[in-house]
C-alpha cells in the first residue's frame, strides 16, 4: 500500500502526517486530526454532511483522498466561529431560524453556505437554495434552512454579509 | 396537584435551542466521535443471499492479515448467554441471535464479525472470510409469505404468520355491507421504507473497572441499559449507557439490535473497547425497515354518505427478525377512531419473510390515516358528494364527545372537525376550484387534497415500558438548577423545551437550568423518545418535580423571613415576599441554607433542595389535525410539484412553537418522501436494489414546500396541557398529498392505490395502465382465495392425556397492547377442565372442556373493557399453542411452555 507524506493547513494550523494512499480525507480529518465536527452520512457523495472548505471551495470530504489534500488549506466547521466564540453569520442565521434538529447534517450545510457567502461575491438566495439541494436533512423538512438562507441574503445593500 | 404555569415567560416562546450552540460549531458528541484507549474496530461479514444454510466459514486467510485481532461467529458468542429481546423487552417467539447461526435469513444477515486495528483493515479482512452457503428459495413479499406449502422462513414454525388479530369475516357486517346503498372498496399497497436517520447506528462498548460502558446511538439510554441488563443477565448497576448527541432515529434505534448486541458481546469476550459504526450500505440494506404493508378496505355508506360499516384486511411484512412480531393492531385501533363508524371488523396479520426485520418508523400505524383519507375521497367521487362535506358528515365533533370508539378508546377532547374548519378559513376552496378549472382549460392539472386525523400520543397504558417518565431536579447550593430527565433527544430539542418548562414552573431564568438526559447512570428509567411522548410525559414529570421544589422553597423562605407562605413568590431566581422588597432573597441564599445550615430550616424538614417525580400521563392524549395541499402534476413527465401546504394542528399548549413546527415539518418531509420518492425495493431473489442514496431517494430542499401552520391549542388533560406532536406530520402528510395528486388526475379517472407515486407510476395512471404490482393485489375475492385454510380440527385424542395437560404452564398472550405473561394451572377430570390464570392484572378461575390435549374454555373479564375471552389451546409435549377470541378485539395468539 502506498504511503504519502502530507502537509495540510487545517483551521489555520499546519498538520503533517503520513497517510495511506487509500485513506479518505473525511476519515483523516475525523480520526487522525480529531475534527469530529465533520460527519460522514453516506460516504458516497450524496448527503453533503461531510462538506468542508478546501482552498476556498466547498468540497465533499468523502470524495477526496487525504493524499490529495497535500498543500491545501482546509476549513472545517470547528474553524468557522470567531476565536471569542462569536458564531459565523451562517451559524447564527441557522440558529435563529431553528435550522437544525439532530445537527448531524448541519456542519455540511454550514460549510456549503459559508463557502458560497464568502466575500467579495456572496451568493443569491437562488444560488444558495440550489446548492442546498445537494444536502440531505432527514429531520427538519428544510424549513429553517430556507428561512436562514432568506435571512442571509435579505441584508440591505451595503451591509457586510 | 396543580403546578403553577406562569404567564408563559418561557412556555410558548420560540426560544433558540440550547443544543444548537454545540451542534453548529462541530462540538457535539455523536457515538462515532468517541475514542477510547486501545479501541479496536468491527466490520461484519454479511450474507449475500436471502435464504440458505451456512455450509462452512473459512476465516484463515482473513485472520492472517496484519492488524486483525479476532474473527468471531455465532458459536464464539454462544459462550455468553444472550437473550435478544423485542421492543416490549420480552423474549421473541422465534430464535434470534446476534449473529447468524447455521442459517441466513436475509441479504445482509451478519454471519461473522472481524475485529481489527482500524475499520479499513477490518473491512479488508471481512472481504477475505470465505463462507459457503447452500442457497434456498427465499420468501420475499407478503404474497410469497402467504403461500401455503412453502417452507416457513423460521424452522419450527408452521407458517409464515408472525402475528394475527381479528376475523376474516363477520356475518353481521357482511350483511350491512351487502345491503349498503354505496359500497366503496379498494386495496392499497405501501412500499418498504428505510428510516434513514442521517447518523446510522453505532456503538462503542468497553467493559472496564467492573462496569460495562456503552456509547450507543439510541432513543433512550435508560431503555438500552435495561435491555442489556436483561439480555446479558447482568445487574443493571454495572451497566452505563451514554448517548449524548444522536443524529436522528425515527423509530429505528428504539432498541439495540443484532449488530450492537454482537459488538457489546465481543467486547466482553475480548476484554477491550470495540467500535462499530454502521455505514450507509449497511444501514440501507441490513438495518430493520418499516411500512411494507397492504390494506383492503370495504366501507358501506348510506344514501347521504354516512358510514354504516367497514371490514379491513391488513398485512404487514415483518421481515425475518422484527423488533417485535407484529400484526400492527394500532392500525385497526385508530383507522376509524376520529369518525363515526357504527360497525367495524378486521383481519390483521404480520408475515415473516427473508428480508430485514420490521422496525418502527414515525407513526408505525400511519397507513390507517393514509388509506382512510384516500378512500374517503374515492367514496366522495363514487357517491357524488364533496369530499369535505363527506368528512363533515362523519367526523366526530366536540358535540359527540365523550364517546367510545368501536375498539374501546374513550374520546373526550379530539378536535379534527374543528381543525378542518380552521383549515378552510385559510384555504379558499371555491377560489381554488375556479383556478383549477381555468388551468385545466389550458391543459394544466392542479389538485387539492385535504385530510383529517387524530394521533394517539404519550400512551401510558398497555405497553409497560412507556407508562411513566421521571424528572429529578435539584436547586444546587449555587442557585443553579440541574434537571435529570428520562427524556432523550435525537433532534427533538428536549434540553431546550424541558428547561423552558422547568424555568417557567420554578420561576428561574432559562439559562439557570441545565438538563441532562444522556447517561443511564444519572437518572431513572424512561423510554425516551417513543410514541410522541416527551412533551406530555417528560414535561408533566418536570412540572410536578419543579412544583415540589417551589413548595419547599416557599416554606423555607416563609420560615426564615417569618412571612405568610401565601405571599412568597419566586421570580427570575429571586424569592420575594409580596409588598416587602427588603425581604427579597436570592434563590442561592435560600439554597445555601437548605444544604448547609439545616438548623435554620423549619423543624423536621429534610435538608437540601432535591425533588423527584415520576409522572404517568393520562392513558392516551390525542392530537388532532387537518391538512390541505395543492399540487400541479405535469402530465407529460409525471412530475408532481407542491404549490402550497397548510396545516391546522391542535397539539395543546405548545412549549416552544418553533420546535412544534419543526416536528410537523420533519414529518411532512418524510411523508413527501414516502409518497413521491422513497422505495426500499427487493428483487424476486431478495436482493436489495436500492443500496445507496443514489437509488433510495430522500426528499431534498427542492421537494419540500414552505409549510403554513395554524395552531388550535386546546389544553389536554395532561399536566401542563401539552399534547404530543412527534409523529403527526408523517401520518397525515401522505393522504393529504395523495388526495391532491388524485384530484389533479381526476380527469383521467386515476385511483392512487400504490406508493410511491413516482413519475413513471403517475404516467401509468394517466395512461390507464396497471402496474405490475397491481396484478398481484386483486380484490377481496382473491384475498379470500389466498388465505391459509383454518387450522385443522385436532385429531381424536389418544386418551388418557391427563399427564400431558395437568400442571403449571407459563403462557404469553399476544394482545393488541403487547405480550402479556400469565401462569396457567390446568386440571382435567374426564372431559372437564378446571383451571386458573394468573397475570399482572389478577387471577381468575375458569372451567371448560378438554378433549385429549385440546382445551377450550371461556372467561369473562371486565378490564380494560367488559368482554368474554374464548380460549382454544392445543398442547403438544411441553409446548402449548392456540388462540383466544377477544370479542371486538379479534383473535390473539397464545403460546406457552410447561413451567
Ligand atoms: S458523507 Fe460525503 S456526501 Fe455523504
Ligand atoms: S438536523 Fe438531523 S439530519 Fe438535518
Amino acid at each position: 500500500m502506498s504511503e504519502h507524506h502530507i502537509a495540510v493547513t487545517i483551521n489555520g494550523r499546519l498538520h503533517q502526517a503520513t497517510v495511506e494512499g487509500r485513506q479518505v480525507l473525511g476519515d483523516f480529518l475525523r480520526v487522525t486530526a480529531g475534527l469530529t465536527g465533520l460527519h460522514l452520512g453516506c460516504e458516497h457523495g450524496v448527503c453533503g454532511a461531510c462538506t468542508i472548505i478546501v482552498d476556498g471551495k466547498a468540497v465533499r470530504a468523502c470524495l477526496m483522498l487525504a493524499a490529495q489534500a497535500d498543500g491545501t488549506s482546509i476549513t472545517t466547521v470547528e474553524g468557522l466561529a470567531a476565536p471569542d466564540g462569536t458564531l459565523h453569520p451562517v451559524q447564527q442565521a441557522l440558529r435563529d431560524a431553528h435550522g437544525l434538529q439532530c445537527g448531524f447534517c448541519t456542519p455540511g450545510i454550514v460549510m456549503t453556505l459559508a463557502a458560497l457567502m464568502q466575500a467579495p461575491a456572496p451568493a443569491t438566495e437562488e444560488t444558495l437554495l440550489a446548492a442546498m439541494s445537494g444536502h440531505i436533512c432527514r429531520c427538519t423538512g428544510y424549513q429553517g434552512i430556507r428561512r436562514a438562507i432568506r435571512a442571509l441574503t435579505a441584508r440591505p445593500p451595503g451591509e457586510p454579509a | 396537584m396543580n403546578a403553577p404555569i406562569g404567564a408563559g415567560r418561557f412556555i410558548g416562546q420560540r426560544l433558540p435551542r440550547t443544543e444548537d450552540a454545540r451542534l453548529l460549531t462541530g462540538r457535539g458528541l455523536f457515538t462515532d466521535d468517541v475514542v477510547l484507549a486501545g479501541m479496536l474496530h468491527v466490520a461484519f461479514v454479511r450474507s449475500p443471499i436471502a435464504r440458505g444454510r451456512i455450509v462452512s466459514i473459512d476465516a484463515i486467510a482473513a485472520g492472517g492479515l496484519p492488524g486483525v485481532h479476532a474473527i468471531l461467529t455465532a458459536s464464539d458468542l454462544a459462550v455468553l448467554r444472550i437473550d435478544m429481546l423485542n421492543f416490549f423487552l420480552a423474549v421473541p417467539d422465534i430464535a434470534i441471535g446476534p449473529l447468524a447461526s447455521g442459517r441466513v435469513a436475509y441479504v445482509g444477515d451478519p454471519v461473522a464479525m472481524v475485529i481489527a486495528a482500524d475499520r479499513y483493515l477490518a473491512e479488508d479482512a471481512a472481504g477475505l472470510v470465505a463462507v459457503e452457503y447452500a442457497e434456498e428459495i427465499p420468501t420475499v413479499t407478503i404474497s410469497d409469505a402467504k403461500r401455503t406449502g412453502a417452507d416457513p422462513v423460521h424452522a419450527g414454525t408452521e407458517s409464515n404468520e408472525a402475528a394475527a388479530m381479528g376475523d376474516p369475516e363477520d356475518d353481521a357486517i357482511e350483511a350491512v355491507l351487502a345491503a349498503a346503498p354505496h359500497l366503496v372498496s379498494a386495496s392499497f399497497t405501501h412500499q418498504r421504507i428505510s428510516q434513514s436517520p442521517m447518523e446510522a447506528r453505532g456503538v462503542v462498548a468497553a467493559r472496564r473497572g467492573g462496569e460495562l460502558t456503552v456509547y450507543i446511538s439510541c432513543q433512550s439510554p435508560q431503555l438500552v441499559a435495561r435491555y442489556l441488563a436483561q439480555a446479558f443477565g447482568l445487574p443493571p448497576a454495572n451497566i452505563r449507557v451514554i448517548a449524548k448527541d444522536v443524529g436522528g432515529s425515527f423509530g429505528l434505534k428504539s432498541i439495540p439490535w443484532r449488530e450492537e448486541v454482537a459488538v457489546i458481546a465481543a467486547g466482553m469476550l475480548l476484554g477491550c473497547p470495540l467500535k462499530w459504526t454502521e455505514d450507509r450500505l449497511e444501514n440501507l440494506t441490513a438495518s430493520n425497515h418499516a411500512r411494507e404493508q397492504e390494506l383492503t378496505l370495504r366501507v358501506g355508506f348510506d344514501a347521504e354518505g354516512r358510514m354504516l360499516a367497514c371490514h379491513a384486511d391488513y398485512g404487514i411484512n415483518n421481515g425475518a427478525y422484527p423488533h417485535g412480531a407484529d400484526a400492527n393492531i394500532a392500525v385497526m385501533m385508530f383507522l376509524w377512531a376520529a369518525y363515526k363508524m357504527p360497525q367495524f371488523s378486521f383481519l390483521a396479520r404480520g408475515w415473516y419473510t427473508n428480508t430485514p426485520g420490521l422496525g418502527a418508523y414515525r407513526g408505525p400505524w400511519a397507513i390507517e390515516t393514509q388509506v382512510r383519507e384516500v378512500l374517503l375521497d374515492m367514496a366522495a367521487r363514487q357517491i357524488g358528494i364533496d369530499p369535505i362535506e363527506l368528512r363533515r358528515r362523519n367526523l366526530i365533533t366536540k358535540a359527540d364527545q365523550p364517546c367510545t370508539t368501536p375498539l374501546g378508546i374513550v374520546l373526550e377532547d379530539i378536535t379534527p372537525a374543528e381543525c378542518l374548519d380552521k383549515l378552510l378559513e385559510a384555504v379558499d376552496v371555491a377560489a381554488f376550484r375556479a383556478e383549477q378549472a381555468a388551468a385545466r382549460a389550458q391543459g394544466r392539472h392542479l389538485g387539492l387534497g385535504v385530510a383529517a386525523y387524530i394521533e394517539p400520543t404519550a400512551g401510558s397504558t398497555g405497553i409497560a415500558v412507556l407508562a411513566t417518565d421521571v424528572a429529578q431536579i435539584r436547586i444546587e447550593p449555587t442557585g443553579r438548577v440541574t434537571a435529570i430527565l428520562s427524556t432523550h433527544s435525537q433532534g427533538h430539542g428536549t434540553q431546550t423545551t424541558m428547561a423552558q418548562v422547568i424555568a417557567e414552573t420554578l420561576g428561574v431564568g432559562f439559562d439557570a437550568v441545565s438538563v441532562f438526559e444522556d447517561d443511564s447512570s444519572r437518572g431513572g428509567f424512561g423510554a425516551g423518545a417513543s410514541g410522541s411522548r416527551q412533551a406530555v410525559a417528560g414535561g408533566g414529570a418536570a412540572i410536578r418535580a419543579s412544583a415540589i421544589l417551589v413548595d419547599k422553597v416557599t416554606r423555607i423562605a416563609a420560615h426564615l423571613l417569618n412571612a405568610n407562605p401565601a405571599y412568597v413568590r419566586i421570580e427570575d431566581g429571586m424569592v420575594h415576599v409580596a409588598g416587602v422588597a427588603e425581604m427579597t432573597r436570592s434563590l442561592r441564599e435560600i439554597a445555601e441554607i437548605a444544604y448547609g445550615e439545616p438548623d435554620r430550616l423549619p423543624p423536621g424538614m429534610e435538608p437540601g433542595l432535591e425533588a423527584q417525580y415520576r409522572y404517568r400521563p393520562p392513558p392516551i392524549t390525542f392530537t388532532s389535525a387537518a391538512h390541505a395541499c395543492i399540487v400541479e402534476v405535469d402530465t407529460e413527465t409525471g412530475f408532481v410539484s407542491i404549490k402550497r401546504w397548510v396545516c391546522a394542528e391542535d397539539c395543546g399548549v405548545m412549549i416552544n412553537p418553533a420546535v412544534v413546527e419543526g416536528q410537523i415539518a420533519g414529518g411532512l418531509a418524510q411523508a413527501i418522501g414516502a409518497v413521491l420518492l422513497e422505495d426500499m425495493a427487493y428483487d424476486a431473489n431478495g436482493n436489495p436494489t436500492t443500496a445507496t442514496y443514489k437509488d433510495y431517494l430522500l426528499p431534498a430542499i427542492s421537494d419540500v414546500p414552505d409549510f403554513e401552520y395554524i395552531h388550535a391549542s386546546t389544553r389536554s388533560k395532561a399536566e401542563g396541557g401539552f399534547r404530543g406532536v412527534g409523529e403527526g406530520g408523517a401520518i397525515i402528510g401522505p393522504p393529504t398529498l395523495i388526495n391532491a395528486i388524485a384530484d389533479a388526475l381526476s380527469p383521467f379517472g386515476a385511483r392512487c392505490l400504490d406508493t410511491p407515486l413516482t413519475p413513471s407510476r403517475i404516467l401509468d395512471l394517466i395512461a390507464g395502465r396497471t402496474s405490475a404490482k397491481r396484478h398481484e393485489a386483486a380484490g377481496p375475492a382473491a384475498e379470500k382465495a389466498t388465505m391459509p385454510p383454518p387450522p385443522a380440527p385436532p385429531a381424536a385424542p389418544p386418551s388418557p392425556a391427563k399427564a400431558a395437560v395437568d400442571g403449571l404452564w407459563k403462557m404469553v398472550l399476544a394482545t393488541p397492547m403487547g405480550p402479556q405473561e400469565m401462569t396457567g394451572r390446568f386440571e382435567t377430570d374426564g372431559e372437564t377442565l378446571r383451571g386458573r390464570l394468573d397475570s399482572a392484572q389478577g387471577a381468575q378461575d375458569f372451567q371448560g372442556k378438554v378433549s385429549g390435549t385440546h382445551l377450550k374454555w371461556e372467561m369473562k373479564v371486565t378490564k380494560p373493557v367488559s368482554i368474554t375471552l374464548k380460549y382454544d389451546i392445543q398442547i403438544d409435549g411441553d409446548k402449548l399453542t392456540g388462540k383466544v377470541k377477544m370479542g371486538f378485539f379479534g383473535t390473539a395468539k397464545v403460546t406457552g411452555v410447561r413451567a
